[in-house]
């Protein structure tokens, strides 16, 4: 091996590959831009969405309940809802989002409370739309209160206290430290995306370097030179590694500013009202990388490989479309809840680097698991180079015509 | 100094089987010669000029250049020879000074010698108009200059052109031919192979007819006219081929 003949060709590939628009979009733009627009934007988005949503007073239709005027009067002296008129059609009103939800009051309900005989009120909604579920809430926020004034008003008759209905009170509380809480939630995410986005970072350099040279017609040109196939496929491989990296790395760069913008606009509250600031330490930073650095050895000379085999760009796109779905899957399987590491599951490539990242996040280090699965990874990695050594030095793959 | 000793170069294809594209094909060409290779379209000139330029490595027999074996030293070989074809194409997003430069380096010249070389050649090309402008925004006859640039630039002994002319307009391919002539008047050892007769009958030295990858014959024009009887360079080749083909058929 020849380093400073690889030094050359490397140098080479890096001035070319700075100056390819399509490779610095994909290296460069994508993990920079993805993250604070997909966090930052959407998240914003929501915000937006969610607060013009509650802003909105629901329209609300009764359904019966001639005979409680009390609970009617009740229900339309609220600020918080816009009573409609009685509608036969009011499913496809719901169902149409003409008006948000419907309160069925049943037939001698207030004649019911009175005797003490239970009966259900019922709220219909459309599930799943926002603003339904709003109106449906508020509803029912009235209709408990409601209950609960009833309930003071016959204890009170009977000289007993609120209390004798809630002899004690329940509360759950987090004791997780607030990184370990945000890693258990954005973890798999992050090792996800970093992962895909390592795949994404290679995959165009290494099309261009294999497929593109022989369709430009500069493999002959190379390869009539004194270089060695070796030593021209460590420069080259080593040119598709940095760019894999640097999109791995641009991407962590941009996680961490992403979250950090969310934490300080506190766009992003858990259900609790606590900030979901993910805290990703400078530890869990340079693991996450260390972590990827052999999976994008492993990206880097398996898409080459295959890269190698098509006679052009467009062809090389083709072959490496099903190869990014075999990276896709145990990265989402990843996400899956409950899929936890085992050290069965560590010898997996790419879902064990998706599962180790996630815990990393959370602020868990199992330095075995951690060991197996870096070691684990790069001999997958190094027999994916091997095999693209082998592969530059067929012919016919070469020359394939 | 080109030595080949019984080439051979066979190919499976799925279809046809096995294809000879190469067979026991033997020749010589000197320094200060030029030996051209003529043949039709998938005669075998391409698959031989790759294995002199050790691209391809022979399935059987071997050839000496410079001495070096191409299949016991193909980097050796490769450092002693500068291969031009249509198929040779440029770095786009190199300029053409940055491309020279490239191949420089690969053939293990130092700065210093590099940046004398490259002023010499482009002084002599005169290429020093465009040695900042990326390749794909040359011309035809620019990336003609820039490729003949390339194979200079470590100013090797032995020239291997594969049908350099091949879709040249007239101009871009003259300066083709000049520059062949002039790696000749520098006593550099020659290979070219084309199916233009008229660029063979200009140039040649000494011309191998090939056809199925065997070569039929060989010699100087006035050799091979006497030898056929013929004044013709196209004649001649019908002739030779013809032959050939008449015996397969028989």
């Amino acid at each position: 091996m020849n380093l400073n003949a690889v030094g050359i060709v490397y140098r080479k590939e890096f001035t070319e590959w700075v100056r390819d628009r399509r490779t610095l979009i994909s290296t460069v733009l994508v993990p920079l831009f993805l993250f604070p627009l997909m966090m930052v934007g959407f998240s914003a988005l929501a915000v937006v969405m969610v607060g013009k949503a509650e802003k909105e007073t629901p329209k609300i239709m009764i359904l019966g309940g001639e005979d409680s005027p009390q609970l009617i009067a009740s229900i339309k002296k609220l600020d918080s809802l816009e009573i409609v008129p009685y509608a036969a059609n009011w499913k496809d009103e719901i169902s149409n989002k003409d008006i948000r939800a419907a309160v069925e009051i049943p037939k001698g309900f207030e004649k019911s409370l009175e005797t003490g005989q239970s009966e259900t009120v019922k709220i219909y909604f459309y599930d799943g739309e926002m603003k339904s579920s709003f109106g449906a809430n508020r509803l029912e926020k009235f209709l408990k209160d409601y209950r609960d004034t009833v309930v003071k008003d016959r204890l009170a008759a009977k000289n007993l206290p609120a209390s004798v209905l809630s002899p004690f009170a329940i509360k759950q509380e987090n004791v997780a430290p607030p990184e370990k809480v945000s890693g258990a939630t954005f973890g798999s995410f992050i090792g996800y995306t970093v992962i895909i986005l390592c795949m994404t970072g290679a995959m165009y350099p290494a099309i261009d370097l294999t497929a593109g040279e022989k369709e430009r017609g500069t493999m002959e040109t190379i390869l009539s030179s004194p270089i060695s196939r070796m030593d021209l496929v460590l420069g080259k491989f080593l040119l598709v590694f940095s760019a894999s990296l640097a999109t791995a790395i641009l991407s962590v760069i941009s996680m961490g500013t992403s979250f950090a913008i969310l934490g300080h606009t506190n766009l992003m509250n858990s259900s609790g009202g606590q900030t979901l600031a993910l805290n990703l330490g400078l530890l869990s930073v340079v693991s996450v990388f260390v972590m990827a650095l052999p999976l994008a050895f492993l990206f880097s000379a398996v898409l080459m490989t295959i890269a190698l085999f098509a006679k052009s760009y467009k062809e090389a796109q083709s072959y490496l479309t099903p190869m990014t779905f075999v990276i896709v899957i145990p990265a989402v399987a990843s996400i899956m809840p409950g899929v936890e590491l085992t050290p069965k599951l560590a010898l997996i490539p790419v879902l064990n680097t998706s599962l180790v990242c996630k815990e990393i996040i959370s602020g868990t280090y199992h330095w075995n698991s951690i060991a197996l699965i870096f070691a684990s990874t790069c001999v997958y990695a190094a027999a994916a180079l091997f095999l693209a050594f082998k592969t530059f030095q067929r012919e016919s793959v070469l020359f394939r015509s | 100094m080109i030595e080949a000793r019984g080439l051979s170069k066979h190919f499976q294809d799925k279809k046809r089987g096995e294809i000879r594209a190469v067979d026991n094909v033997s020749f010589r060409c000197e320094p200060g010669r030029i030996y051209g290779l003529l043949g039709a379209n998938g005669a075998g000139k391409t698959t031989t000029l790759r294995i002199l330029a050790t691209i391809l490595e022979p399935t059987d027999g071997t050839a000496l250049v410079c001495g070096y074996d191409v299949v016991e030293q193909p980097q050796k070989v490769r450092a002693n020879v500068g291969f031009l074809s249509t198929a040779t194409a440029l770095y786009p997003r190199l300029t053409a000074q940055e491309l020279v430069e490239y191949f420089g380096r690969l053939n293990g010249l130092d700065e210093a010698t590099l940046k004398k070389r490259i002023d010499e050649i482009f002084n002599r090309l005169d290429m020093n108009g465009f040695r900042d402008r990326r390749c794909d925004k040359l011309s035809t006859g620019m990336k003609q200059k820039t490729s003949i640039a390339r194979t200079l630039v470590h100013d090797p002994p032995v020239m291997i052109f594969d049908e350099p002319t091949l879709g040249l307009d007239i101009m871009t391919a003259r300066t083709i031919t000049t520059f062949i002539r002039e790696c000749r008047g520098r006593g550099k050892t020659v290979i070219f192979s084309t199916h233009i007769m008229s660029e063979v009958e200009k140039l040649c030295d000494v011309i191998g007819i090939i056809h199925d990858g065997k070569l039929l014959t060989e010699g100087t024009l006035a050799q091979l006219r006497e030898r056929y009887a013929e004044q013709d360079l196209e004649e001649i080749f019908v002739k030779v081929v013809g032959t050939l083909q008449s015996k397969a058929e028989a």
